[in-house]
């Protein structure tokens, strides 16, 4: 790595909070060492300076809602050699993708005074539906000792250690004693992509899916188990319909709930 | 580990108020006391001073997919059973780092941390765990690779068991012919009667060391009304188990199924979340995590526990051989109570239920086993050798 030119980062924003960008600021003692090991070339959130592209790594946030959003995706991604998205909003379409199980002018017409200034998608999505995607880091926000891991990979030329599996494998790592089997309170982790390393259930909560859904994961056992000891199907979809509503196996686990 | 037949004479009884003596004398010796103590919710091991630090009075209850802290109507001290994580977390942690290296313009140095040896007492070892223990003994120490960090936290543990006045709902040792009282492996073995009158504890020494420990606590001879006691007991909880497997040619019988019909179905219900492997006391397999710093100048080796359920586990160039629910779920089961004596030479279940009390969706393996064998369908014999795991 030593005295090559530093690559060069873009971060960019889309549809969202800001709060996973903001876990790069966050890094405070390992910022110093990002900043000395990459070129930070473009980061509205923490400076104005923008330098031209090419970037070797853009962290894309947020999710496409807008026409405008579509277009610029493609931009990012032709002056763009690794392509990372961060968060929910940009894996899944975020908490906004919400409206995608309803009609979105009816939103509009509640909202604003002027709906018709709003030009807006149907439907929120996320950016592997548009360009391809080099690599997805998961959570709401992101995980910062995570996104430090990924750069650290990137720069580094090797692979992520970001595993799939459930977020159970950590909480069981740590220690804690079991939110749903001590206490019977629901918890998405044995279906929950890790990499909080078990935040909640270490606060005395269940996970709420922040992370998304793991690599193979049964909701429709999940689903059926917590049916079976009384849960209803309207509380079903709004487990399932959260922050990562619009991934695949939440949302089609939430569907199936619907009236 | 030096471990004696057990004999029946030097066995002794030591009052419940001078439990601490035994304390003491443990930590006079240097060791560290882990015992079980009460903490969010549940009973679990960790580091303990004294027997007020205990679950005095508490008991918990177990079945499938629960566990309940309760409080129980007596002072005992080992009125429950199993906590969720075994003593496994401290012999195998769950997080290591293996070694860690270090480049500079040319050259790299390897430095592998220290392994300090451990004095640990182990205070309240079930007889389920103690055979678990002895599986990872097998594992670690008798193969023909041995873990030298594991041999180094294993060789100075000092080792009080209980056996158990009660069973869990969740209990089947019996079954596994782990329990519920201890015969090897340990240093000091107690059992707790709790009389009208009269609390005290039955000890018998495992080993040298153990009796000398006992020594040094006030106690006397037992006498044969006390060792009937600890026996009745025993037969009472051998009665109260919560479950039962069958056992005859069960590694035959799972080889022997491993198309069977019942594998489909329970992987309608896994999760594959790996849960039932993390708390399982002797499912000891780990993955390395590499992990670099952003110049890349220094690298750290981490082994991290990991389990068969998850698609990493069996992942080798092109994919992961157990792609499907199915074949992980069959994975565990089949290693646990089949391939393990092949490879062990013992069984891989000890009959501790703690993957029945803590699967979130309720998986019972007896039940499995049961479905299993009340309906045997024997694969064709050519499948039988091929298809093992
Ligand atoms: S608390 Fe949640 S994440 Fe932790 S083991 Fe239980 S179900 Fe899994
Ligand atoms: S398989 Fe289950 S019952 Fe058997 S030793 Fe492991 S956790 Fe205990
Ligand atoms: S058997 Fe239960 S604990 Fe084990 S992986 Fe399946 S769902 Fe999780």
């Amino acid at each position: 790595m030593k005295k090559t030119k530093k690559p060069k980062l873009a971060v960019w924003k889309f549809s969202s909070c800001d709060g996973c960008q903001l876990s790069l600021l966050d890094c405070e003692d390992e910022l110093l060492a990002v900043a000395s090991a990459i070129d930070i070339a473009n980061f509205p959130e923490a400076s104005r300076a923008v330098s031209k592209g090419p970037y070797d790594i853009s962290l894309v946030e947020g999710s496409i809602t807008t026409p405008h959003d579509a277009e610029r995706i493609h931009k990012i991604r032709r002056q763009s050699k690794t392509l990372i998205t961060i968060g929910a909003c940009a894996n899944a379409g975020g908490i906004q993708a919400l409206r995608n199980f309803k009609d979105v002018k009816e939103f509009t017409s509640i909202v604003y005074a002027t709906p018709e200034y709003i030009s807006t998608l149907s439907k929120s999505t996320p950016i592997s539906d548009h360009v391809h995607v080099d690599f997805q880091l998961h959570g709401c926000p992101i995980d910062k000792y995570q996104l430090v891991e990924v750069l650290n990979a990137f720069l580094n030329g090797r692979k992520p250690n970001t595993p799939a599996y459930s977020v159970c494998i950590e909480c069981k790592r740590r220690g804690i004693i079991c939110r749903t089997v001590a206490f019977s309170q629901i918890c998405l982790g044995p279906v929950t992509h890790a990499g909080c390393n078990a935040l909640c259930p270490s606060y005395d909560r269940g996970c709420f899916g922040c992370f998304g859904p793991k690599e193979t994961p049964n909701t429709t056992s999940f689903a059926d188990y917590w049916s079976k000891l009384g849960m209803t199907d309207r509380d079903l979809v709004r487990k399932f319909r959260s922050i990562n509503a619009y991934a695949k196996e939440f949302r089609l686990e939430s569907e199936a709930h619907e009236g | 580990m030096k471990t004696k037949e057990p004999l029946p004479t030097p066995t002794v009884t030591i009052e419940r108020k001078n439990l601490d003596v035994l304390f003491s004398a443990l930590i006079k010796n240097g060791y560290n006391v882990i015992g079980p103590t009460v903490r969010e919710g549940a009973i679990v091991y960790d580091l303990i001073t004294a027997s007020n630090n205990m679950p005095v009075g508490y008991t918990q209850e177990q079945n499938a997919g629960k566990y309940k802290l309760v409080k129980h109507g007596d002072q005992s001290v080992f009125g429950f059973n199993t906590a969720p994580l075994s003593w496994k977390k401290f012999l195998h942690p769950p997080t290591l780092e293996l070694c860690h290296s270090h480049r500079d313009r040319n050259s790299v140095t390897i430095t592998t941390p220290k392994i300090e040896p451990q004095k640990h007492a182990f205070v309240g070892v079930r007889p389920c765990d103690l055979a678990a223990i002895s599986v990872l003994d097998k594992v670690f120490i008798a193969s023909p690779y041995t873990d030298v960090g594991y041999q180094a936290r294993r060789s100075d543990v000092f080792i009080v068991a209980v056996n158990c006045g009660q069973a869990a709902g969740t209990c089947f040792c019996v079954s596994m012919q782990t329990g519920p009282g201890a015969t090897k492996g340990f240093d000091i073995a107690l059992t707790e009667i709790i009389e009208k009158d009269r609390h005290y504890f039955v000890a018998e020494p495992g080993t040298d060391q153990g009796e000398t420990i006992l020594k040094s606590v006030p106690h006397k001879e037992a006498n044969i009304y006390e060792l009937k006691a600890a026996e009745s007991q025993l037969e009472n909880t051998a009665e109260q188990m919560g479950r039962k497997v069958d056992t005859t040619n069960i590694a035959e019988l799972l080889t022997n199924n491993s198309d069977h019909a019942r594998w489909q179905e329970v992987a309608k219900r896994c999760l594959t979340c790996g849960n039932c492997t993390m708390v399982c006391p002797t499912c000891f397999c780990s993955t390395i995590e590499d992990v670099t710093d952003l110049s890349g100048d220094n690298a750290s080796r981490i082994r991290k526990w990991d389990s068969c359920f998850t698609l990493g586990f069996s992942y080798i160039h092109g994919g992961s051989i157990r792609s499907s629910v199915m074949s992980r779920y069959r994975q565990w089961l089949t290693h646990k109570f089949s391939s393990w004596h092949h490879q062990f030479g013992t069984s891989g279940c000890v009959g501790c239920g703690r993957c029945i009390t803590w699967c979130p969706v309720a998986i019972d393996v007896t039940e499995e086993l049961k479905a299993i064998r009340s309906n045997e369908q024997t694969n064709p014999s050519t499948k039988s050798t091929k298809e093992k795991q």
